[in-house]
């Protein structure tokens, strides 16, 4: 399954696994993933509880290990480092650095508690960017006002609702202009009525081009918006492709079970 | 309004209240003489006491005044002051670092915190001083140093003091640092932090606010534990009015002047534990603001609640 071009210069992934592997002790939580994100595209990764999906996306920034496979994020192998011609594990600089230049959005927010939520916004660039204290609020209060929150700058995470802690959390991923962003269903810790306000969100993101990986519950959001759609159970892509086919007329009877149930009670809960 | 099937009973009490607007409630007396009657026998019996205390005793409080101020009782202060100061600083480092061992994945760092934890926790505290003062009678020397010369009353009591506070300070610290939420760390992480950079600026700034609150009671009772020193010989607050009171037998006298210095060091130190706690709740959904920054956001509150 190849993603749709964008530019030409789709041929290079942003994202490439091959192959990954890795095990809890005994559960074997991931047992060969082969998935490509190519610049521009939003791949959205649905499946099971417990099937390994958020694992996965966690991998990808170095939140969790992998014991098997290659997971490549550019021109890099995540994970390691090459010195001469071995590999190492990768110093914690190193994995620092590249995290910087990924966003991750996270399904309780985990917006800092005691900045207000310009300063959660501008932390990465002030703390890890190095971006001057005047110049990073200017931008962070720009991406406050995409998310539609400039008025609450100065509100504490425990004044804002949960809609508005995910924007603010948002906002704060794609501060650093990263190549790539994750969500790691960023929808299901909300109350019904908040899930459309972060959903208006992302979907803007994807009409400007934004590279995104994205774990989620919510289906019709999927088809509406995705590039590309992957099925994850038990650690295996299990069917892969466009929106249209995978979640309209899914080949595997697996992959139609799990669309019946989710369905049926799209509140799943992990 | 009455139903027709509520009972008859009810419906002409309900036409009653109905008929007269204005309902005068009576009190209910029986309580309230009650609670009166056993303040009244309290108060006999504190007024009782008190009495005995201040007719009958013989205290001489223009003595407790003239020790209150002495410098002899002063310099007691400033060495209980010493020994709570330096043991509260060193127990906060060395507590940090047990803390830090504790929580780490290497298992014998783990254990040996753990063991520390467990030795010097778990023996009290006078033991503990009188055993480093005593140090000598099984390590005659230390490292080439004569150990009766490297122990004093003074570096007995740091050290016993200190070694013992580090333990609980150990086990507060690491409550804190257990508190905050894993999540806060996986976001510093996926800002680009480095793992050293978002304990000290995302995790340590949380985890104050919870360790705050126990390490100044640890403090207080630090600052009045060090009175146990004066088995030693040290010549803190309770060692020098204990010294005083055998040379000129005011005994209850000089034991109210040290009392009166404890309660007012402690009063001290939990004004400034209120204070540091106050300047660490920031976004903890409790946090003053100021009059005018409340009506402003009441109004963007209101003015959004109309948009949508």
């Amino acid at each position: 399954m190849t993603a749709p071009a964008v530019d030409g210069v789709a041929d290079v992934p942003v994202v490439s696994l091959r192959g990954v592997r890795k095990n809890f002790g005994d559960l074997q939580v991931l047992d060969g993933i082969d998935l490509d994100v190519h610049a521009g595209e939003a791949a959205f990764v649905i499946g099971p509880s417990g099937s390994g999906k958020s694992t996965m996306l966690r991998c990808v920034n170095s939140l969790e290990t992998y014991q098997g496979g290659q997971i490549w994020v550019g021109d890099y192998l995540v994970g390691a480092e090459r010195k001469g011609d071995r590999w190492v594990e990768a110093a914690p600089k190193v994995t620092a650095a590249r995290r910087a230049d990924i966003g991750m959005v996270f399904q309780r927010f985990n917006l800092f508690p005691m900045m207000t939520a310009l300063d959660n916004v501008v932390s990465g660039m002030r703390m890890v960017g190095g971006v001057r204290k005047q110049a990073a609020e200017r931008r962070g209060m720009e991406l406050l006002d995409r998310v539609g929150l400039s008025a609450r700058a100065g509100f504490y995470p425990s004044q804002l609702s949960g809609g508005q802690q995910q924007r603010v959390a948002i906002a704060r991923a794609i501060a650093a202009n990263p190549r790539l962003v994750l969500f790691d269903e960023p929808t299901s810790a909300l109350d019904p009525e908040l899930v459309g306000e972060v959903l208006d969100v992302m979907r803007d993101l994807t009409r400007e081009g934004m590279t995104m990986m994205v774990v989620t519950h919510e289906i019709a959001f999927a088809l509406e918006v995705a590039d590309s759609v992957y099925f994850i159970d038990h650690g295996v892509v299990v069917e892969s492709g466009p929106p249209s086919q995978v979640i309209r007329d899914p080949q595997h009877a697996r992959t139609r079970e799990f669309l019946t149930r989710v369905r049926n009670d799209p509140h799943e809960e992990p | 309004m009455p139903t027709m099937t509520e009972p008859s009973a009810v419906s002409a009490i309900r036409s009653r209240l109905a008929a007269d607007s204005d309902i005068q409630l009576h009190k209910r007396w029986s309580p309230r003489i009650l609670t009166g009657a056993a303040a009244a026998v309290v108060v006999l019996v504190v007024g009782i006491l008190a009495y005995t205390v201040i007719a009958g005793g013989t205290l001489h409080w223009d003595v407790v005044l003239q020790y209150f101020f002495s410098g002899e009782v002063i310099k007691g202060v400033g060495v209980t002051l010493l020994l709570t100061g330096v043991s509260l600083v060193g127990s906060a480092i060395l507590g940090s670092v047990l803390a830090t061992m504790r929580v780490s994945h290497n298992v014998v760092l783990k254990v040996i915190a753990s063991a520390y934890v467990w030795f010097f926790r778990g023996t009290p505290v006078l033991v503990q001083v009188v055993f480093w003062f005593n140090l000598a009678l099984f390590l005659p020397r230390i490292a080439g140093w004569d150990t009766n010369q490297l122990i004093t009353p003074m570096t007995a009591a740091l050290l016993a003091l200190l070694l013992n506070v580090s333990a609980f300070m150990c086990e507060v610290i690491r409550g804190g640092l257990l508190s905050v939420d894993p999540g806060q760390v996986e976001a510093a992480l996926s800002i680009g932090m480095t793992p050293r950079q978002s304990l000290l600026r995302i995790v340590m700034p949380q985890a104050i606010r919870v360790i705050l609150p126990a390490a100044g009671n640890l403090a207080i009772d630090l600052l009045k534990a060090t009175s146990l020193v004066y088995v030693i010989g040290t010549r803190e607050l309770l060692g020098t009015v204990q010294s005083i009171s055998s040379q000129t037998f005011y005994v209850i006298e000089m034991l109210i002047v040290a009392s009166l210095w404890y309660l007012l060091l402690v009063s001290v130190a939990s004004f400034l534990q209120a204070r540091l706690e106050a300047h660490f709740g920031r976004g903890a959904g409790r946090q003053a603001l100021s009059r005018r920054e409340r009506l402003r956001r009441r109004a963007i509150a209101h003015t959004e609640e109309k948009v949508i």
